[in-house]
């Protein structure tokens, strides 16, 4: 059943209105950008990575099912238990269950971009599990109870004031200390006991899924993962069938691209590879299909599934740096969020695509190619043709294609608003000028159009 | 060589003198043009809206109207790049096919096809911020986008270097959107008039007194919130400019 | 007389999820051979010095295990309670396979060697075997990495090329201390893990 639509502009637009949070989001989001620009033109080879990456994830996603199968086989002859999830309530049941069974009442976890999909914390939560984000930017976001904004530093759209504020109402900080290194250090003191506590098991996301070995591949800063992974008795890694690929030296192209496209640093701070439980204890994988088998059948829409969940579509997306990932309504928000959340629920995200000037710049910066911004363009006409445009009214473009289809109508039409002309032609907007000319003058009516001048000046007999 | 002007609607209505610059600086290089009359408009605004079968019938008056031509020029990349890799709401015959990969953004054509570098006759004694629109960059790829590992390169810069007296100043975010977007410009305002207010500053703040672009969509745009914040800063377009403009 | 058909076997959770992805796969597209790129002529030593620099780590020269030794009780006094993974450096804190990762939560500083380094991103390679206790580089507050100049590889191409990730249970690529800037995007050095980590150069 549908949840009602987002309604992005309406919220871009709160957004806007305050201004300190919109200025530091569009500085701190355009300055990674940057960062990543620096790397990229310092590596001769980038443009021809990024071409590899895309390849081999094509290829990858093209034979999925073997490698999901290789990918099985060889975890479980490591010692690793394997789960398959079709849906997310398959997975949060999963998970539920590995815990009970154990008598584990606490979970502790890094950051994954699928259990937020999945909407784990809230299936888990009233069935008595604490779930601790470890993630700094997931944990402001836990406490605050909403979603991740950016997916890889969910709470960028808060200012240190705001943080304070929330801290001092949920984890008893001093409220009027806003210094961030203090901020910091209290969410490391109040998390450390968990990773330590009994009854306790560890939880990471999957960056990349390697087929070759059964490694799963898992990228921080903050070495919440290792922690979360190495101090419990209990892994389980969360993975998106996506994020397979065929061998570990395939991770020599996709490890040298992610963090210099997320953050603009060579790598992240950690880069671990899971394959095998220590002794003692036990390591699961949990599979998850969760619509991507859907979306890999769709003819347009399957290269979505490309993504390392970098970002960098939403640092360089200038809409994105001016609306804030809450705006977008979804786990996934900017770019990516506007072509992935149409499979999800189509009417309730059918704004997304509209929330682009199809600019581009995403496509450029994707490390695996993902044609983003061609997506968008496809998405707008599967919208329109299944009747759920937003809000430009249909009639309108009808007028207007009808009108334009006739030049003699059309021409009729234009003389007919004479010196008049104060208005856009209405196929340019789908509410009178109010719109326009809320923030912005019209531009000046001229006396006679291109068309007028040539026939009075140049007219060749025809 | 049979050249045809297409002049983009807005252009037509509004900046009717964008039209005039560019057919009188075609001419005054020596080029023969034709200007069909039928022409209405490239079929891209109910196109990027979704609605391909609304922007039917206008595509095919497009394609009727410039058929048979070696060379369709416009004064606008986002139509021209429309008319590229879009017009595909009608069959794609022969003609249609044809239609389509003759089109060319003005800027394209001097600097690809004609190869002209000097415009003696042009004088530009201003501070200049040179937008160059994203279709220009990243679709049609008249200029190197900043993002992309690649040498740097601009054709409209190459074609305004030469005119007398102009002077160049760079913004901080050269080649980010600047918001106009089509419809986005209307059903997404508050961002679009952010990112135009956005990029207007950083013009201003770079010293231009002029912004020039080859797009006259996102002029429109840019002007309209420089306005209505009293902002001191002129718009142009390159063909204005080439064609002897004094400012 | 004719056998009975035996029932089909019911299909696993692993078939069906196999078969729905099998039905929807896009037509088949090549694996493309990988190259290995050129790399910089520079010094690896300096290369891996000024990269670990820029993620908050540092590097510092340490003759011998009697230098390493000299180095641990000038940087964090003589009685800091340490866990050491190397052997000839004695914590105070006893380390081996059967110590509970949870114990070392209250550890100052630990000491391990890195089975190489990586000179394009100044990045240090564990796996259990180095760790002994794979906690080690994340519960305790300073981590110091012994690291033989001799085995700085030059970057992540030829990292991935390596057979260590075959045999490896856990094995990580660690780049200076933890970090987050998730708020305003401020640095922080110590975010979860450890608050500072020093290579010492120790053939």
């Amino acid at each position: 059943m549908s949840k009602a639509r987002i309604d992005h502009a309406k919220a871009a637009s709160a957004f806007i209105e305050k201004t300190d949070h919109v200025a530091l989001h569009d500085k701190r989001l355009w300055d990674l950008r940057l960062k990543r620009d620096a790397q990229a033109h310092g590596i001769a080879e980038w443009e021809t990575l990024r071409d590899l990456a895309s390849s081999i994830k094509e290829h990858t996603l093209s034979h999925l099912a073997d490698y999901v199968e290789q990918f099985v086989d060889v975890a479980e002859e490591n010692g690793v238990v394997v789960h398959f999830a079709a849906t997310a309530e398959e997975h949060n049941a999963i998970v539920h269950q590995l815990l009970s069974e154990r008598g584990m009442t606490t979970l502790i976890k890094s950051k994954s971009m699928l259990t937020d999909e999945c909407a784990m914390r809230d299936y888990l939560e009233p069935r008595g599990i604490t779930v601790m984000e470890t993630d700094l930017g997931e944990r402001i976001q836990q406490l605050d109870n909403q979603d991740p904004s950016h997916m890889v530093v969910p709470a960028v759209h808060k200012l240190r004031a705001d943080v304070a504020d929330l801290f001092g109402r949920t984890i008893g900080t001093d409220p009027a200390n806003h210094d961030i290194h203090y901020l910091a250090e209290s969410q490391r003191m109040h998390t450390r006991p968990y990773f330590v506590r009994e009854k306790t098991a560890g939880m990471t996301g999957c960056n990349f899924a390697v087929a070759e070995t059964g490694t799963v591949v898992v990228c921080t800063n903050e070495g919440n993962a290792d922690l979360s992974a190495n101090v419990p008795p209990l892994h389980i890694a969360s993975i998106g069938i996506e994020k397979l690929i065929p061998r570990i030296s395939d991770l020599g192209v996709f490890v040298r691209m992610l963090s210099r496209s997320a953050l603009g640093s060579p790598i992240t701070q950690y880069t671990s590879h899971f394959r095998a439980p220590r002794p003692g204890t036990e390591m699961h994988f949990i599979l998850v299909d969760h619509g991507r088998s859907e979306r890999l059948a769709m003819e347009e829409f399957w290269y979505s599934l490309k993504c390392i969940r970098c970002g960098a579509c939403m640092n360089t997306c200038p809409v994105y740096r001016r609306s804030g990932g809450l705006s977008y309504g979804g786990t996934y928000s900017g770019p990516i969020g506007a072509i992935i959340n149409p499979t999800f629920d189509l009417r309730r995200y059918s704004a997304l695509p509209f929330a682009s000037t199809l600019n581009g710049s995403c496509t450029s910066v994707c490390p695996v190619q993902i044609n983003i911004h061609e997506q968008i363009y496809k998405w707008r006409e599967v919208i329109t043709a299944r009747h759920q445009v937003p809000f430009v009214k249909k009639e309108v473009l009808k007028v207007a294609g009808r009108l334009l289809a006739n030049p003699t109508l059309y021409r009729k039409a234009l003389a007919s608003l004479g010196g008049a002309l104060r208005r856009l032609p209405n196929f340019v907007l789908y509410n009178p000028l109010n719109i326009w000319g809320r923030q912005r003058d019209l531009p000046d009516t001229p006396k006679e159009t291109f068309h007028q001048w040539y026939l009075k000046n140049r007219k060749r007999p025809q | 060589m049979r050249i045809a002007l297409f002049v983009p609607c807005f252009i037509d209505a509004f900046y009717p003198e964008v039209g005039i610059a560019t057919l009188e600086l075609l001419e005054r290089l020596g080029i023969e043009v034709d200007y069909p009359q039928e022409q209405t408009c490239c079929g891209q605004p109910m196109a990027n809206s979704g609605a391909h079968k609304e922007a039917a019938g206008a595509e095919a008056v497009f394609a009727r109207n410039f058929a048979d031509f070696d060379y369709v020029v416009g004064p606008s990349a986002s139509c021209i790049n429309h008319v590229r890799d879009h017009l595909t709401a009608i069959e794609q015959t022969s003609s249609v096919r044809k239609v389509r990969t003759s089109a060319y953004d003005l800027t394209e054509f001097l600097h690809d096809v004609l190869e002209v570098r000097e415009f003696p006759w042009a004088e530009f004694p201003h501070r200049v911020g040179l937008h160059n629109s994203c279709s220009a960059i990243r679709h049609l790829r008249e200029a190197s986008a900043s993002e992309i590992a690649e040498p740097q390169f601009s054709k409209p810069r190459a074609l305004l270097e030469k005119v007398k007296g102009i002077e160049f100043v760079t913004p901080a975010r050269p080649d980010e959107c600047c918001g106009f977007g089509g419809t986005f410009s209307v059903t997404e305002e508050a961002v679009s008039v952010r990112m135009g207010q956005d990029k207007v500053r950083d013009h201003i703040g770079a010293g231009a007194e002029y912004i020039v672009s080859g797009d006259m969509s996102c002029l429109m745009h840019q002007q309209g919130c420089a306005e209505r914040l009293k902002l001191d800063a002129r718009f142009i377009h390159i063909a204005q400019i080439l064609n002897g403009a004094c400012g | 007389m004719v056998p009975e058909e035996p029932e089909a076997a019911a299909v696993t959770a692993r078939e069906a999820f196999v078969a729905r992805i099998r039905a929807a796969e896009p037509s088949p597209r090549p694996l493309p051979e990988v190259p290995l790129f050129d790399a910089p002529d520079d010094d690896r030593l300096r290369r891996f010095s000024a990269a670990l620099g820029l993620m908050g780590g540092t590097c510092v020269e340490a003759p011998g295990l009697d230098g390493v030794r000299r180095w641990l009780a000038e940087r964090f006094g003589p009685q800091a309670v340490t866990a050491s993974a190397v052997q000839g450096i004695d914590g105070n804190r006893p380390l081996d396979a059967l110590t509970p990762p949870a114990s070392l939560q209250d550890v100052e500083v630990g000491v391990v060697r890195a089975r190489f380094g990586v000179a394009e991103t100044g990045s240090v390679w564990f796996s259990e075997d180095e760790y002994v206790v794979n906690a080690i580089g994340y519960l305790v507050q300073h981590l110091v990495v012994l690291l033989d100049p001799a085995q700085i590889v030059d970057g992540l191409q030829d990292v991935y090329r390596r057979p260590d990730f075959r045999t490896a249970d856990y094995a990580v690529l660690v780049t200076g201390p933890s970090a987050t800037a998730d708020i305003e995007g401020v640095m922080i050095r110590g975010a979860q893990g450890v608050r500072s980590l020093t290579v010492l150069w120790m053939a």
